[in-house]
C-alpha cells in the first residue's frame, strides 16, 4: 500500500487489493445503495437536490452524499431558519420515499416515540378468551405484533422502502430520550421486552436537526455524519430565492437578498432565516412594489415578515430599514 | 495548488489517517477507531484526488460540533500540508481531556469575556498565564493547593479560563438546586410513573367494571426559574468576566433561565450566551458591553425591565437575581420604586453584591440601602465560595 505526492500532484491513493476487498465487503449487500439506484458521486447529490428547488452548500451536500454512503445518520446544527428541516423533505422528495417525522419536545418518551402497548386491545382479549380454552396461549398472545402499536422510530425501521427519518430538533428532548435513539441510530434495531429485538427490515435515512438549546451528547455525536448550516451568503441565498420564487424579478431579488443579509448584520436578538425571506419576498411581490426605497411606509409596514419580537421591530424604524436598503442596493 | 506530501515512513493510507486522527485528537477534538474506520470508508467513496473532497468528507466525520466545525479547516491544513508542523498551539495538548465537558462551546465565552473584559487575548507569545501552567502540571499537591487558592480569592483576580469555568461550574450547580422543586403530592397527569387509581375506578364504571383506560399520576414540576441582570459600569468591570461566565452557567442549566446587562441601557443577552456559533457570539457580546465603563443607572434599568421583560419573565415562581455592587448614578428612590414594583409580580429577589464580602463592608451606598428593604436574600459575591454558599439559601425560598 503506497500512497504519496508525484511532482504537482494532489493525493494518490493506491490501495492495495487487500484494503480494496476490505472495503468492497463492506459495502456489500448494501441494500440501500440497491434500492436507492447507484449513486454517483456528492456532486450529484447537490445537483439532484438543486433540481428540487434545495440549493445545498458543498459541505452539506458532502456530509448529505457520505451519510447515504456509509448509512449513517445525519446530523444537522444551526440557527433557526437555515434550512435544516426541509432537507430531508426535499430528500423524501428526491427518492419519493415516505418521509416520517419525529418532532421531539421535552418530555417526549418512548412510548410516543418507539412504541406502545395497545393495553384497551389486550385487556379485551384477556375478557373474550376467558370461557374459551385457550387460556394457556394468553399471554402469548397478547404481547404479539398484533397488540403493539408503533410510534415513528418503530415504524420507520419496519418500511419495506427505506424511508426518510427526521428526528427534529433532538436538542428538545431529553438526555433519556437521546440515550434511547442510540440503540436504534447504531444497530436499527429496537428491544421490546415482551417481544424481543425488532430488527431493521430496511434502514432508514436518518436526519437529525439541532439547534443548541441543549448540547448533544458526545455519544450520540460519534454516532453520526455532522454538518454545520449556516445562514446563506449572498449568491446562495439569491440563488434560493430564484429557485423557490422565479417571477420575482431580477433587480428586485437581488435587492431582497441584500437587505435581508444586511438585516442579519444588525444587533437583532432573532434573526430572519430562508423561510423569512422567502416569505417577504413574497409579500413583497405581492404588495406590487418592483423597489424598494419606492415606498418606505409600506417597506416598514412588510418588515413584519422578518423581525418577530417587538424589541427587534423597534430597533429597526423606517430610518435604518431605509439605510439598509441603501446599503443592499 | 498544495500537494500533500508524505514522510518515507508512513505506512499507507491507513496509517497517515491513523496520524490524522491522533493529531485531531491532540487538538482537542475527540475522535478515536471509530473515526479512522469510517474516513477510510469515505475515501473509497469520493474520489480523494480531489483535495477539496476530501476535506469535506473528513469534516463531515471528524468535526461533530459547530465549534470544531469551525475550527477544523486550520488542522486540517495543518496536517496535510505542512507535514505537522504547523500545530494548532491555541490548544494545547493540556486542554485536550477538558473537551469532554459539556461545554464545548467554552472557549467562545472565554473569547467573548477577552474582547470584553478587556483582558489580554490568550495566545502563545503573550499568555498571562503562562507561569501558572508551570505551576499546575506539578503533582497532585499543587493542584489542589490552586483549587484551595481559587475558591477564596476574590473574584477581581480571576483572569484563566480554568477559573471561569469552576465558574460556571457553581452556577450551574446553583440554578439547578433552584429550579428542581418537586412537589411532594402526586396530580393526574397524561403521562407519569404510577396509576390514578382513584380515577381508572370511577371511569371503569362506565365500561362495566373493565378498567379500560389507564390515568396516571405524577408529581408535578414547579419549575423555578432565574432571572439575571448583571451591572458591568466602571465599577464592576474587574469583576465582569467572571460573572458573565457565570451567567453562561445559569442559562446552561436550564431553557427557562434569562440573562441581561445594563450598564447605561439594558441588553438582554440569554440568547447570545445560548448562541452555538463562536464567532457570532464573541461579537455580539463584544458589541453589547460596549458600555463598560460608563455610569451605572440601576434605577432606570430595573425600570426599564419592568416595563419591557417582567410581564413575561417574572412571575411568582420567579427568582430575580441582580448582580451590582449598588453604586447608582439615578437617585435612590427610582431603585426602591422599581424592586417594589418588581416585588408586587411576587418573585423572590436576590442582590449579590461582591463588596459585601469586604472587611467592614457598610450598604451605605444611598441606591443600596434603598433597595435593601425590599430583598428576600443581600449576599456577598467576591469570592467562589460565597457563590457557592447560596446554595442553600436560595433552595429555601
Amino acid at each position: 500500500m503506497t500512497i504519496g505526492a508525484f511532482g504537482k500532484q494532489p493525493i494518490v491513493l493506491v490501495f492495495t487489493t487487500r484494503l480494496k476487498s476490505l472495503l468492497q465487503q463492506a459495502s456489500r449487500g448494501n441494500s440501500r445503495e440497491a434500492l436507492w439506484g447507484e449513486m454517483m458521486s456528492w456532486t450529484d447529490v447537490k445537483s439532484d437536490l438543486e433540481n428540487k428547488g434545495y440549493v445545498a452548500s458543498d459541505a452539506l451536500a458532502m456530509a448529505l452524499y457520505l451519510s447515504i454512503t456509509l448509512e449513517r445518520p445525519l446530523l444537522l446544527e444551526g440557527a433557526a431558519g437555515v434550512g435544516k428541516t426541509q432537507i430531508a423533505k426535499t430528500l423524501a422528495d428526491m427518492r419519493q420515499t415516505n418521509l416520517i417525522r419525529l418532532q421531539c419536545y421535552e418530555g417526549l418518551d418512548s412510548s410516543s416515540a418507539i412504541y406502545e402497548w395497545n393495553y384497551q386491545r389486550q385487556l379485551l382479549s384477556i375478557r373474550a378468551s376467558v370461557d374459551s380454552d385457550q387460556q394457556d396461549d394468553i399471554e402469548e398472545r397478547i404481547f404479539s405484533e398484533k397488540y403493539l402499536l408503533s410510534r415513528p422510530l418503530l415504524e420507520a425501521i419496519q418500511q419495506e422502502v427505506p424511508p426518510i427519518l427526521l428526528i427534529d430538533e433532538i436538542d428538545r428532548a431529553d438526555e433519556e430520550f437521546e440515550a434511547f435513539l442510540l440503540e436504534i441510530l447504531s444497530d436499527f434495531q429496537i428491544s421490546i421486552p415482551e417481544l424481543g429485538t425488532v430488527n431493521a427490515v430496511s434502514k432508514p435515512l436518518v436526519v437529525l436537526t439541532a439547534n443548541g438549546a441543549r448540547d448533544l451528547s458526545d455519544a450520540l455525536r460519534r454516532r453520526c455524519i455532522y454538518s454545520y448550516v449556516d445562514y446563506p451568503d449572498r449568491v446562495t441565498e439569491l440563488a434560493i430565492l430564484n429557485k423557490r420564487q422565479p417571477d420575482i424579478n431580477a433587480r428586485l431579488a437581488e435587492q431582497i437578498v441584500g437587505f435581508v443579509q444586511a438585516l442579519r448584520r444588525e444587533e437583532l436578538e432573532k434573526k430572519p432565516g430562508i423561510a423569512e425571506t422567502l416569505d417577504w419576498a413574497a409579500a413583497i411581490s405581492g404588495l406590487g412594489i418592483n423597489d424598494l426605497s419606492d415606498d418606505p411606509v409600506t417597506l416598514q409596514a412588510s418588515l413584519v415578515c422578518l423581525l418577530k419580537t417587538q424589541a427587534d421591530q423597534a430597533a429597526i424604524p423606517t430610518e435604518i430599514a431605509l439605510r439598509l436598503v441603501g446599503k443592499a442596493a | 495548488m498544495p500537494v500533500t506530501q508524505f514522510p518515507t515512513r508512513a505506512d499507507g493510507v491507513a496509517d497517515r489517517m491513523a496520524g490524522f486522527i491522533s493529531h485531531l485528537r491532540l487538538n482537542g477534538i475527540n475522535v478515536g477507531v471509530a473515526e479512522t474506520e469510517t474516513a477510510l470508508l469515505a475515501l473509497d467513496a469520493i474520489n480523494p484526488l480531489e483535495p477539496e473532497q476530501t476535506r469535506l468528507a473528513l469534516k463531515s466525520i471528524c468535526a461533530n460540533d459547530a465549534d470544531r466545525y469551525a475550527r477544523f479547516d486550520e488542522l486540517y491544513n495543518a496536517y496535510w500540508y505542512a507535514r505537522g508542523r504547523r500545530r494548532d498551539r491555541n490548544q494545547t495538548a493540556k486542554e485536550a481531556p477538558k473537551e469532554k465537558d459539556r461545554w464545548s462551546n467554552r472557549s467562545l465565552l472565554d473569547n467573548a469575556l477577552q474582547t470584553s473584559g478587556g483582558g489580554t487575548k490568550d495566545t502563545p507569545d503573550s499568555n498571562p498565564d503562562g507561569d501558572s501552567e508551570a505551576e499546575q502540571s506539578g503533582d497532585g499537591k499543587l493542584i489542589a493547593s490552586t483549587m484551595f487558592n481559587i475558591n477564596k480569592a476574590d473574584l477581581r483576580e480571576f483572569m484563566k479560563s480554568e477559573d471561569l469555568a469552576r465558574a460556571q461550574q457553581v452556577a450551574e450547580q446553583i440554578a439547578r438546586q433552584i429550579r428542581d422543586k418537586r412537589s411532594r403530592r402526586r396530580r393526574a397527569a397524561r403521562r407519569g410513573a404510577t396509576l390514578d387509581l382513584r380515577r381508572i375506578a370511577r371511569k371503569s364504571v362506565a365500561s362495566g367494571g373493565e378498567p379500560l383506560h389507564l390515568f396516571k399520576r405524577q408529581k408535578p414540576d414547579r419549575p423555578v426559574h432565574l432571572v439575571a441582570l448583571l451591572d458591568v459600569s466602571g465599577s464592576m468591570t474587574v469583576y465582569a468576566r467572571v460573572f458573565l461566565a457565570f451567567l453562561k452557567g445559569l442559562i446552561a442549566a436550564d431553557q427557562r433561565t434569562d440573562a441581561y446587562l445594563f450598564h447605561t441601557q439594558l441588553v438582554r443577552i440569554s440568547d447570545a450566551l445560548r448562541d452555538g456559533d463562536t464567532f457570532r457570539a464573541v461579537n455580539r457580546l463584544s458589541m453589547m458591553a460596549q458600555g463598560f465603563g460608563g455610569g451605572t443607572k440601576i434605577g432606570t434599568n430595573l425600570d426599564l425591565f419592568n416595563q419591557q421583560y417582567a410581564a413575561n419573565m417574572v412571575n411568582g415562581r420567579s427568582v430575580v437575581i441582580i448582580l451590582s455592587d449598588g453604586y447608582d448614578t439615578d437617585p435612590p428612590e427610582k431603585i426602591a420604586a422599581a424592586l417594589s414594583r418588581l416585588k408586587k409580580r411576587g418573585c423572590k429577589i436576590i442582590w449579590l453584591n461582591p463588596l459585601k464580602g469586604w472587611k467592614d463592608y457598610q450598604p451605605v451606598a444611598k441606591g443600596m440601602a434603598a433597595a435593601l428593604p425590599h430583598l428576600d436574600l443581600f449576599a456577598a459575591a467576591n469570592t467562589l465560595d460565597d457563590l457557592s454558599a447560596l446554595e442553600p439559601h436560595l433552595a429555601r425560598l
